[in-house]
């Protein structure tokens, strides 16, 4: 008995679930139409709506859904979780970053490849 | 009733001690209103925030090989919405599923969590099923994880989130077992609990591969 009433009250009511699948539905087909329907907008335009309903359907479930409150088990729960969305932000900025840089400070490759078809007809003359 | 047996038992080991366990806790109500008893909860959180970091690092390999395509297929050649929205529509009703589930084990009825437990596994199934029909389909086309750093990329991410859901599935149908066998006793709702948490957690990380790995792409 002790369980029951140790439990009930940290996952939710029916209002509450209903509020998220209902949310989260809505989050869900509105970039699948965008998609599916070919809007015509800029692709940026489409790229950055696609994301942020998907950044704001994530928040919808970890409210809705895993009762994420800054007040569960004491806050533990919310600080973990702020501390691994700081190491999220810094593994996948920090990749794209770093690889990004590197990429420009790379030769591209269709000079390569004029290099190297000037190496084989120089060396074709010499021949 | 066990944990009479077990206040006895520790009064006896420790005589000072004036009241049994359960007692002792109801003396503390500030600590009461909001922690759990055990440590479980706050514990598979920080699981699943770790594992919150493998799918960050799997997902930032993604964002940076998703474009070597190495003259090999790009995503508009390999990538159906149609097929990864009915995907995404299973796994999110799997979710809500087990929120039904969950708000029936609170009314302590084991034939109901039972029964929406059911529902939730045929949901996992069918999205499971259909990931496996399209990796199939994909190694089939010649776009196996070994063709591009973009399908290698591809496949380690959608494949982890779906070998997650594999092991979510096999901890679900455990757990309906004992739950049949022992009913919605203290520590089957707390199996129940943290199972909810991981299910709702990869329904999250699936809302990140659909949105960045799919239909980014087909834009």
């Amino acid at each position: 008995m002790s369980a029951d009433t140790h439990h009930a009250h940290d996952h939710g009511t029916m209002g509450q679930l209903m509020i998220g699948f209902a949310l989260a539905a809505i989050l869900t087909i509105i970039p699948f139409y965008l998609v599916m329907a070919e809007v015509d907008m800029a692709r940026s335009t489409l790229v950055g709506i696609i994301m942020g309903l998907g950044a704001v359907q994530i928040l919808v479930h970890l409210v809705y859904f895993l009762h994420l409150k800054r007040s569960s088990e004491e806050g533990w729960n919310f600080f973990a979780a702020i501390f691994a969305v700081i190491i999220l932000v810094i593994v996948l900025a920090g990749s794209l970053w770093v690889m990004h840089n590197m990429n420009e400070n790379m030769m591209p490759m269709h000079e390569m490849d004029q290099q190297i078809e000037q190496m084989k007809s120089l060396q074709s003359q010499q021949g | 009733m066990s944990s009479a047996t077990y206040a006895e038992e520790q009064s006896m080991v420790e005589p000072l001690a004036e009241r049994p366990m359960h007692h002792a806790r109801e003396a503390r109500p500030r600590e009461d209103a909001h922690a759990h008893s055990s440590p479980t909860p706050v514990g598979f959180w920080i699981y699943l925030m770790s594992d919150c970091v493998i799918f960050g690092a799997l997902f930032a390999t993604y964002a940076v090989l998703g474009g070597n395509y190495a003259g090999g297929p790009a995503p508009k050649d390999l990538f159906e919405p149609g097929f990864i929205a009915i995907e995404t529509a299973l796994l999110l009703f799997s979710s809500v599923t087990f929120g039904l589930a969950m708000l029936r084990a609170g009314k302590a009825d084991t034939n109901g969590t039972l029964m929406w437990l059911a529902v939730t596994a045929l949901f996992g199934a069918g999205f499971i099923g259909m990931e496996i029909y399209e990796f199939n389909h994909l190694i089939h086309l010649g776009a196996g994880p070994d063709r591009s750093a973009f399908l290698s990329s591809f496949f380690a991410l959608v494949g982890t989130h779906g070998l997650h859901v594999t092991g979510g599935l096999i901890w679900l149908i455990t757990l309906m077992v004992q739950i049949r066998m022992h009913g919605l006793i203290g520590p089957n709702m707390q199996r129940l609990g943290t199972l909810s948490m991981f299910w709702h957690f990869l329904d999250l990380v699936w809302i990140g591969v659909f949105s960045f790995v799919y239909l980014v792409r087909l834009i």
